[in-house]
Order: C-alpha cells, then structure tokens, then sequence
C-alpha cells in the first residue's frame, strides 16, 4: 500500500507507519504511571471480596455453614457453588467446573465460597467463620496415578480419569521407519510451568440492583469469552452484562479463559447488591494457575542417511489437573505441531490429557507445542550427531516448500524458516566457533513454528474472524473501536498504524477505543496469536472502506469521477491539475453525506485454512504459520552444575514486520520464557500442596542471568497476512529449551532428556557419568586381569 | 485499630493522613493519596513492582511501614514528569520500549533512577546488578537495559 508518488509531492505526509519503530501508543500512560491496571481503578464505595479454598486436594463437600460467618458486623454476603446457575469451561463441550465448588472439590486451593464485606479484616474474619465439613477421597497427583484401574473417577464418565485420548495416524508410518536409515528413540519429560505475569488477578464488579445490570472490570485477555461465561454461570441476559479490560499486566494464556474469581466476584456483587473489588494475592494466583500441563513425550523418529525424516511417532501424556479449561486443545495442539516445521514422511500421535487432584493447567504461550517441539529438536540433534551430519544440514534436508499442505491437513502458505536458518548460522558464527570453544561452553541449534491465530475459534458461530469500526467525526479524528485486548503486546498500536497506513494520515489521528463490550465490536481474544493478523485485517479492510467514502465525497465535492482523485492522506489531489481538497475539507464533504460516519472491516479466515475433517482437525489449523530458528551459547560449571546461557542469536519469520520495535520485544520475551522454562522454571507440589508459591522459589528469569538477545525479522510476505504480517509473539519461544540443551550437549557431550535444565539434573548427570566411566574403567581393568 | 497522624513528604508535596501504625508505604500511596503509580505484584518483596525512592534510594514500599519514612523524601513515578516532561528515563523506556504491559515499568524507572543518581554512566553490569530485584515477564530485559542505556548516555552528554 506504499504512495509510490510520495517523493514527487512534498505536500504528501511520509509514507508511513508500516515498518516503522513505533514506541506504544500507550507508552506514555505506562511510563508516568498513569495507567490504569484493575487493582488502581477509582470505583467509588467498594466492598472487599475474598474466597475460601479447599484445605484437601479431593472431597466431598457434606455442607457449609456459613451462619457464623454472617453474623460478623460488615460481612454483607457469603456464597457458594449453590448461587451460580450453571458451570462453565472455555470449550464448549468440557464445560465440568464451577466458579465456586459444587458438591466436591479435586483440588487443594480450589475456591469453595466467597465473602463480600465493608474492609478486609471483617473480609478475613468472615473466610475463618466459615464452617465447611469435608468427607475426603483419595487423590491423584500424577498421571499414571490417576490412569490406575482402580483410581476414582473425578468427573463423571471418565475412565481411567482420560479427559481426551487422541489418536491420530498420517501416512504409513510403520513402512516409514522400515526405510530408515537410523531410527532414534527417547523419553522427554517437562515441568509444569506457570505464567508469572506481574500483575495480580482482580476483578470489580458493579451489579445494580434496580436496574439488574453488571459491570464488570477484570484482568482479562478475552472479555467476550468472559461476557458469555458471566451470563452463563449468573444466569442472566447476555444484555445484563457489561465487560471492561482496563490496562491489563501480562496474560501469557493466564487469562486466556475465564477464570473463576472474576464469576466469584460479580456474583458477591449481585448478592451484597453493590460494588465488590476482589484482588488476590500472589499465592492464589498460584493456585489460579493455568499454566502449562507436565508432560511425558516417547518420541521416535526414523531418518535416511541424508538426515531426511522418514516417520515420526510421538506418545504424550499431560497431567491436566482437575478440570477441563482449554485442556482437549492443548493435547491435540501437541499432536497438530508435530506437522507444518518440516517435512515429514509419516506421522503416528497418541495424546492422553489426564484429570489429576491439582489446580488445572490451562493454556500457556506456545500453547500445546513446547513439549514435543522440546523432544523433537533435541532428538534431532542427536540424530544429527549419529548421523554425522551438521545440525542445520540436518533441518535443511526437511524444508518445505510454499504452498504446501502438511500429511494433516494443514496449509502453509508462507514459510521462512530456510532464512531464518541462513540468518542464525551466520550471526551466531556457528561454523567458524562450534568445536573451538572454551571448555565448558557450547552452542545450540533448535527450531520451531506456531499460528498466527486459530483458524477456528473455540466458539463457533459463523461470525467473522474480527470486525472493526472506525468513526470519522467532525474533528477530524478517527476512533478506531476494536474488541481486541491489548495486554501488553501492543495491538492498539498496531492497529492505530495498520489505520494509518491505508488512510496515510499521521498516527495522532488515530485513537484506539478497546475491549468495552458496550462500546466495542466483539472479538474473540487475544490469544493463539491471532490479533495482528485477524484484527490487523479487519482493520485493513476498515480503514480501505473509510479511504472510500473520503475519496468519494472528494470527487462530488470536486466535481471528477472517484478514479480521478489521488488520495494523499492529508489532502488530495485530482489527477493531472492544480485542484485538490485538505483533509478537513475532505472530512466535512464526507460528513456533508449524512453525519458522523462509521465504517466496518471484517475478516475471516479462508475456509482452506481451518483444517482437515477428521475428529480434532480445527486445533493448529491457522492462516498463517511463524517459524523461527535460534542457536543458543551456554557455558556449563561442571563443579556446581550450573547453566549461564550466554548469547541468543534468533530469527524470525513474521511475513511482514508491521512495528519492527515491538516484534523484537515481543520475540525477545518469548525467548527468555523459554529460556526459564528450560533452566529452571517448575511448580511443585506435596501432596498436592504447591510448594512455590511466590516469586522467589518460583524462579522467573531476573535481569541477572538474561543474556542480550539478538533479533532477526525474516519477512516471507504471507498471501493472508496484513501487509504480509504473521504473528509475532509465540513462534520463538518453542526453540529457547531445545536449543539449551543442544548448547550442553555440545558443551558436555551430555543429551539431557528433561526440562527444567536445573544445576541439579546437570551434575547428576556429570556424576552419573564419572561413575558409568570409573565402571568401564573397572570392566577392562578385570577383563585385562 | 490504633491509627496515627503522619507527615510524608511525597513528590515534594507534605500530605498529612491518618494511617495505622502497621500501614504500609505502598498501600498509603495507593489507597490514601490515590498515587497508583507504585504497582504491586506479590505478596512482600519479590518483584519490585513497587518500588521508589526515599531520600533517593530505591526502598520496596510493599514492606516498607509508612511511619518509618515520615520526614523523608518519598519520589513515585507520578513525580518524576516535571513541568510536562517525562524524565529522561521515562523518555527512553517510552522511545526504546522498556515497557510493554507497563505493570513492572514504574519499579524498573524507579530503580533505574536511583542508580542513575548514584552512577551517572554506570556499565551494562551496574546496570544489572541495580535492577536485579525488578521482574519483567514482557521484554526478556534486552530492550530495558538499552532504555537505561539511552537515558544514561543522555545524562552524559
């Protein structure tokens, strides 16, 4: 869309905000503090709302009495799972959890009442007043304890506690590994991990109880969702809800549902007939977890002598916790992402997503690929190594070419994963520094891919993708209104340049109204990437609609035919002559029409692009693939263990790179939480106790032991993508934790099958090693005696 | 419960409160003077969300009793715009992209500023060691290193 006659006509502003660095439209707000998160929202008179948690990780509830509770002066309602209507789950078909406990509770820290009082003390007397007497069952704290025979069902018709079984089978897998040259084989392990935004959860609910109306103000990536789950659970008219995102601290997938304080608190709301501000602490935010599932990955893999990928089979076992939340998806997400990197003869993926006694894992950024994408780069590596090929000759013996369509039906339609690899190799000097480094350091290569949104939302009602509406008024601003959530990624400012862009007109013209179900046009969320790319076309297609209209009033104004008018942004021009016409006069032509205008962009994703038929085949489908490619220098104290990653070189292919400044802050932190997702993050527990329940022996990476990251933007230019563009905030992380443990191979001559990389299992396995050695040793010394 | 007069000295400002003798600094700033800009993100002194500077060192106001800074110079991130200028560090985190989500980015500043008072050009290192305390989930610290970076070269010339 660039003005190609830009440097002929000085009168044309610059063209223009596509590719430009573009420091946060709202920037300014975060950096002097006046942004305004949940927590620091003015709402007037407010009463203090706190939940009561189960004490025991599986239970029967025999009751609660709360009467004792009641009667503590400023205590203004006490509730449990009896005053919701209904349970709710983001999937519509695994709807199995209440807001608050109905009936049982299956896992410790699980919300079982609520209380609403005049401050917090009598908030804190009221949650200790409360009497709830449990009868408890036995409980499961890993898969294969919840898989036994004999194990109690925690929900109904679950057998086996198996919430999803998913078996999927693509070409001839078994005639694929008969024509390999080498077959490797190995079982990976990875830690349940949490997202650790920095803002803690909380929610203000507003019920008017003359008008039976509820606001409700949260922390939330996905306020539709959250609109329908409100309705759902409180048993009202979709019309009685009103959902608010305010500045939103993180989500990370935390918030990619709806999560059970934010019903909790409206329903306080509604029973105490006012305003109820719930904020948890760090601790319950723990327990909120959601984060990503532990898994099991027996992963085999066949391959010529040439490194080409004959077969793959992959068994993957999650520990799901108690309920269902996103937990299908994310088990056929990890069967889905076995396709679409490289080329890969034939496919064998069974899934198993079990029901455990502990808070419910969730959706987590990289959703469903981080384990297997784990295993697979770093079987491939030691394949590479067996084989005696270079470990990127190995991934380019497995390129795809665009357009292609995977064994499971997956299109790729942009794929520049090739340069990422050209761009890492070159940067990282992997020739000239890999097997002459010090000892003790090493480099490693990892790769990966993910969607720029899902191609079919989890609810689907044959609505577009995303819609967006731009007003043009009599001041000659445009507000664009999006029901897109800006959690920190920054969607309003691309957005606000996707707008500019097509309208050529400077970015201050644009200003951003988001995420206000009475305001807004609903989106579905900000989640599975798909923002930039679904949003970002639906505004494309908004501001080209507006362009229109403006280009027609001109002409009329002018008295030419539309085709004769040369759009410039701040003015235009007729083709060909002296006559034109400024913005503002362009706007009040426009307006002359018939008032304040407002326009609509939609988009939805080509029917192409949302997969095959079989059972599952929506989950990975996408418009658009990212893929990344990243090595990694480690440097390994043999003495303690200890892992310090020394340098990330990654590149990535983002179609199009609409804000260059914000991709490289979006794939830089992608990175580093991969990166404590493969030193040392892990949540723990103890008989279903969490064990790291702060920040500090929950270990998020500090600025300490963070290295510089260094970026390449690839650009592929996607058929689909506005102006080219793929997502940008997910695709590198999957390669950050294989590619650790590819750099202490190198290092060490040590393959390490298990993640988080700890100092701990490091020297386990030195040690193991210097005793295997000493043995050998042993062995000859006798066979030599 | 037992409550007290106290005089905090707040951006250059004296504002006299009435506060419990257990309150903190954090919640009088955010719940009695309405000053927001000092976030919280954990349960007592794990992420740094919080922090300002008092006589010009930064000190976590989540575990910080408010009675034990009366008299003392209090600075919050809503202090340091001056006369409708961001500082020079709000500047860089704003320009360089210090800050995405924004709820870590008033500590960082504060931080920040404290060791810029302390060491005017100080290295990556310093750099590090000074915001070692402060979590960011957003940026992987690449671009916050680069923003201290810039405000300090700014001070310098």
């Amino acid at each position: 869309m660039k003005d190609s006659h830009a440097p002929a006509r000085p009168a044309a502003p610059p063209t223009h905000s596509i590719g430009v660095r573009t420091p946060l439209i709202d920037g300014v707000e975060k950096v002097t503090g006046a942004a305004r998160y949940t927590a620091d929202l003015p709402v007037g008179p407010t009463l203090v709302g706190a939940i009561g948690r189960s004490p025991v990780a599986h239970a029967r509830i025999r009751s609660i009495d709360a009467s004792a509770a009641l009667a503590i002066p400023g205590v203004r309602a006490v509730i449990t799972g009896e005053d919701f209507s209904a349970p709710y789950g983001v999937i519509p078909i695994t709807q199995n959890e209440w807001p608050l406990a109905r009936g049982r509770v299956r896992y410790r820290g699980e919300p079982v009442f609520a209380v609403a009082a005049e401050d917090q003390a009598s908030a804190f007397a009221a949650l200790a007043a409360v009497r709830v007497d449990y009868e408890e069952l036995p409980a499961y704290f890993t898969a294969e304890a919840a898989r036994a025979a004999d194990a109690v069902q925690l929900h109904d018709k679950k057998p086996g506690n198996l919430e999803r079984v998913v078996e999927q089978d693509f070409g001839d897998v078994d005639a694929g590994f008969a024509a390999a040259d080498l077959v490797v084989e190995k079982r990976f392990e990875s830690a349940e991990i949490y997202h650790g935004q920095i803002e803690l959860n909380a929610t203000i609910a507003q019920w008017d109880p003359v008008q039976r109306r509820l606001t409700v103000q949260s922390v939330t990536q996905v306020p539709y969702y959250l609109h329908l789950t409100l309705a759902q659970t409180l048993g009202l008219d979709e019309s009685q809800v009103r959902v608010i995102k305010p500045y939103v601290g993180g989500g990370f997938g935390h918030r990619v549902e709806p999560l059970n304080f934010e019903m909790a608190t409206a329903a306080l709301a509604r029973a105490a007939g006012g305003t109820v501000k719930m904020e948890l602490s760090r601790e319950e935010v723990f327990l909120t977890h959601r984060g990503r599932p532990h898994a099991f990955v027996d992963l085999k893999i066949g391959l010529t002598a040439k490194g080409e990928i004959t077969a793959l089979q992959a068994e993957v076992v999650q520990r799901g916790g108690a309920y269902g939340g996103y937990g299908l998806v994310t088990i056929l997400y990890a069967g889905a992402l076995l396709h679409a990197l490289y080329k890969v003869g034939a496919v064998r993926y069974r899934g198993f997503r079990v029901y455990t006694n502990l808070p419910p894992c969730g959706a987590m950024r990289g959703h469903g690929a981080v384990s297997v994408r784990f295993a697979i780069e770093a079987l491939l590596d030691e394949a590479a190594a067996k084989l005696g090929i270079d470990a990127f000759a190995l991934r380019r013996a497995n390129l795809i070419e665009a357009p292609y369509r995977t064994l499971n039906d997956l299109q790729v339609n942009s794929y520049g994963l090739p340069q990422c690899l050209d761009a890492v190799e070159r940067a990282s000097g992997w020739h000239e520094r890999r097997g002459k480094l010090p000892k003790g350091v090493g480099l490693g290569l990892a790769c990966s891919h993910y969607v720029s949104g899902s191609a079919k939302p989890v609810h689907w009602t044959g609505e577009p993708h995303a819609v967006v509406n731009l007003k043009l008024d009599f001041d000659g601003s445009i507000t664009l209104l999006t029901g897109a959530s800006d959690i920190g990624q920054g969607s309003s400012t691309l957005m606000a340049q996707v707008a500019a862009e097509v309208l050529l007109l400077p970015m201050d013209r644009i200003r951003v109204i988001s995420a206000d179900s009475m305001l807004t046009p609903k989106d579905n969320g900000s989640y599975s990437s798909r923002v930039s790319f679904m949003v970002g076309n639906a505004t494309l297609r908004a501001a080209e609609s507006l362009k229109r209209l403006l280009v027609e009033a001109a002409a009329k104004r002018l008295n030419v035919t539309p085709e004769q008018i040369e759009w410039l942004g701040e003015r235009c021009v007729v083709t060909g002559s002296d006559q034109g016409l400024g913005f503002a006069d362009c706007v009040q032509a426009a307006l002359a029409e018939g008032g304040t205008i407002t326009v609509k962009g939609a988009w939805s994703t080509p029917p192409e692009t949302q997969g095959g038929k079989f059972r599952g085949a929506a989950v990975g489908s996408t418009a658009g693939f990212s893929y990344a490619a990243q090595v990694v220098q480690v440097r390994v104290d043999e003495d303690t263990g200890s892992v310090q990653v020394e340098k990330i070189w990654v590149a990535q292919d983002c179609g199009k790179a609409l804000n260059p400044l914000a991709l490289e802050g979006q794939i830089q932190g992608a990175v580093i939480m991969g990166m404590g997702e493969g030193l040392q993050e892990e949540t723990e527990y103890h008989e279903g106790l969490p064990l790291r329940t702060n920040l500090i022996d929950y270990r998020l990476p500090t600025i300490a032991e963070t290295p510089t990251i260094e970026v390449a933007l690839i650009e592929s230019n996607d058929p689909l993508g506005p102006f080219g563009a793929k997502e940008g905030s997910e695709g590198a992380l999957h390669g950050c934790p294989p590619a650790i443990a590819n750099a202490i191979a190198d290092a060490l001559g040590l393959r390490l099958a298990a993640i988080p990389l700890t100092p701990d299992r490091v020297l386990d396995a030195l040690r193991a090693r210097q005793r295997e050695r000493k043995l050998a040793a042993l062995r000859r010394e006798k066979e030599v005696a | 419960m037992p409550m007290r007069l106290l005089k905090l000295k707040v951006n250059g400002r004296v504002r006299q409160i009435a506060a419990a003798h257990s309150a903190l600094l954090l919640d009088v700033l955010r719940d009695t003077l309405n000053l927001t800009g000092s976030k919280q993100g954990c349960d007592g002194g794990e992420c740094g969300a919080c922090t300002v500077l008092v006589d010009g060192q930064p000190r976590l106001a989540c575990i910080t009793l408010a009675a034990t800074v009366e008299g003392q110079a209090i600075e919050t991130v809503e202090g340091q715009v001056r006369g409708g200028e961001m500082s020079r560090l709000q500047q860089a985190f704003h320009e360089k992209l210090g800050t995405q989500c924004g709820i870590c980015t008033p500590g960082m500043i504060m931080a920040a500023e404290g060791l810029l008072r302390r060491v005017p050009n100080p290295s990556e290192q310093e750099i590090r060691d000074a915001l070692a305390g402060n979590l960011c989930r957003c940026t992987g610290y690449t671009k916050i290193i680069e923003a201290v970076q810039a405000a300090a070269a700014e001070v310098a010339q």
